[in-house]
């Protein structure tokens, strides 16, 4: 989904007021509950968080040159560094060695590579429309960041058709952006 | 409150040369000097990946065609972008600049810079730096040859390759050759 992204793409650059930056923080806590006690660390009070609005209605929150969400129509996306830092905050998901390749360059996550062996989904059912965070089979960071095309029982059940939609996978345009 | 403890942010290694996270180094297009840059900089780590091959090669799930499969496509993959890599290189080596010095009326004269392209320099920013150093008008433009080049206005050639020359050795090229040439054709400005 970052296939075309450059700094061209901004449109307005704007600093957040601190009662803005209140309100984002509980709006991302409430999405990942788990990272509640890291969001002070990651979002100091005094921080400035600035705003960037870019192309294709994409809003992005950049603390210190880094980017820390991506938001697109009211969801918060973590970037994939602020996913590496905290991993255990976002649900996971794990996919088998085949497709690693495949992830890296964008692809949508389909469900044979979720169950086959080498790939692990986690027991309870996560429903679909949830932002997970993409594992590969033996590393230990995470590999990418999608939407559920469909809830976890179902990919396990039908095992056909698109199973993670991808937003932001690692080297895409978000993460070269992210490095500069 | 349920959790009061804090967690701690995990520390991760990023590679120097693709910036991925350096066990994903051998998915990227530089994988050779991403091992080099890891066995240089953070020596323990590149044994821990690469020389105790026993624990990933065993654990993983593909049978052994698909993985050796896998590895070729990569292998290949990787062979490619050196090969590009080494063809920019030396396309690079070869290249010169052209400063062709064109009348436009008996006694003014415009710039044209071409060749520009392949150093890697922003024409835009380039062209607004020019018209902000010389004090006259530049601009980017397509010429017949559908390349794009930087026309200035005035008879600015020495200054312009004097400029340059600066520019391109800051960035490390100091190799360049820059042509002058003049040419009477009267040339319509396109804006």
């Amino acid at each position: 989904m970052f296939k075309k992204f450059s700094k061209d793409d901004i449109h307005t650059k704007s600093n957040l007021k601190s009662s803005v930056q209140r309100g984002l923080k509980t709006k991302f806590v409430d999405q990942y509950p788990k990272i509640e006690p890291a969001i002070n660390e990651i979002v100091p009070k005094k921080s400035n968080v600035s705003l960037y609005k870019c192309e294709d209605k994409i809003q992005l929150y950049i603390l210190d040159e880094h980017v820390l969400f991506y938001q697109k129509f009211d969801e918060l996306l973590p970037s994939l560094k602020l996913v590496h830092k905290y991993p255990t905050c976002f649900p996971k998901v794990q996919v088998d060695r085949g497709a690693i390749k495949f992830v890296l360059s964008g692809a949508n996550v389909m469900c044979p590579g979720l169950t086959s062996p080498g790939a692990w989904l986690p027991e309870e059912s996560i429903p679909a429309g949830t932002t997970v965070t993409i594992y590969a089979e033996g590393k230990e960071n995470a590999l990418a960041v999608g939407k559920l095309a469909m809830s976890t029982d179902d990919i396990k059940s039908k095992n056909k058709g698109v199973g993670i939609e991808l937003i932001h996978n690692l080297g895409d345009e978000l993460w070269k952006f992210d490095n500069e | 409150m349920s959790e009061t403890e804090t967690i701690t942010p995990v520390e991760v290694l990023y590679c120097g040369v693709c910036t991925l996270p350096v066990e994903f180094c051998e998915f990227g297009k530089t994988f050779k000097k991403c091992k080099t840059w890891l066995s240089e900089n953070h020596h323990d780590t590149y044994v821990k990946l690469y020389e105790s091959q026993d624990g990933t090669k065993t654990t993983s799930s593909l049978s052994a065609e698909k993985e050796a499969k896998i590895s070729e496509a990569l292998a290949k993959m990787q062979l490619k972008e050196e090969r590009k890599q080494e063809r920019d290189l030396a396309n690079l080596k070869n290249s010169k600049i052209l400063i062709k010095r064109i009348q436009r009326t008996k006694h003014k004269h415009i710039i044209a810079v071409t060749n520009l392209e392949v150093f890697g320099v922003d024409m835009k920013k380039l062209a607004k730096t020019f018209a902000g150093k010389f004090a006259t008008g530049a601009s980017v433009s397509k010429n017949a040859e559908k390349k794009e080049e930087i026309v200035i206005q005035g008879d600015v050639g020495d200054e312009v390759e004097q400029y340059l020359l600066g520019l391109l050795a800051e960035k490390g090229l100091t190799n360049i050759k820059i042509e002058q040439v003049s040419e009477k054709k009267p040339k319509k400005k396109t804006t």
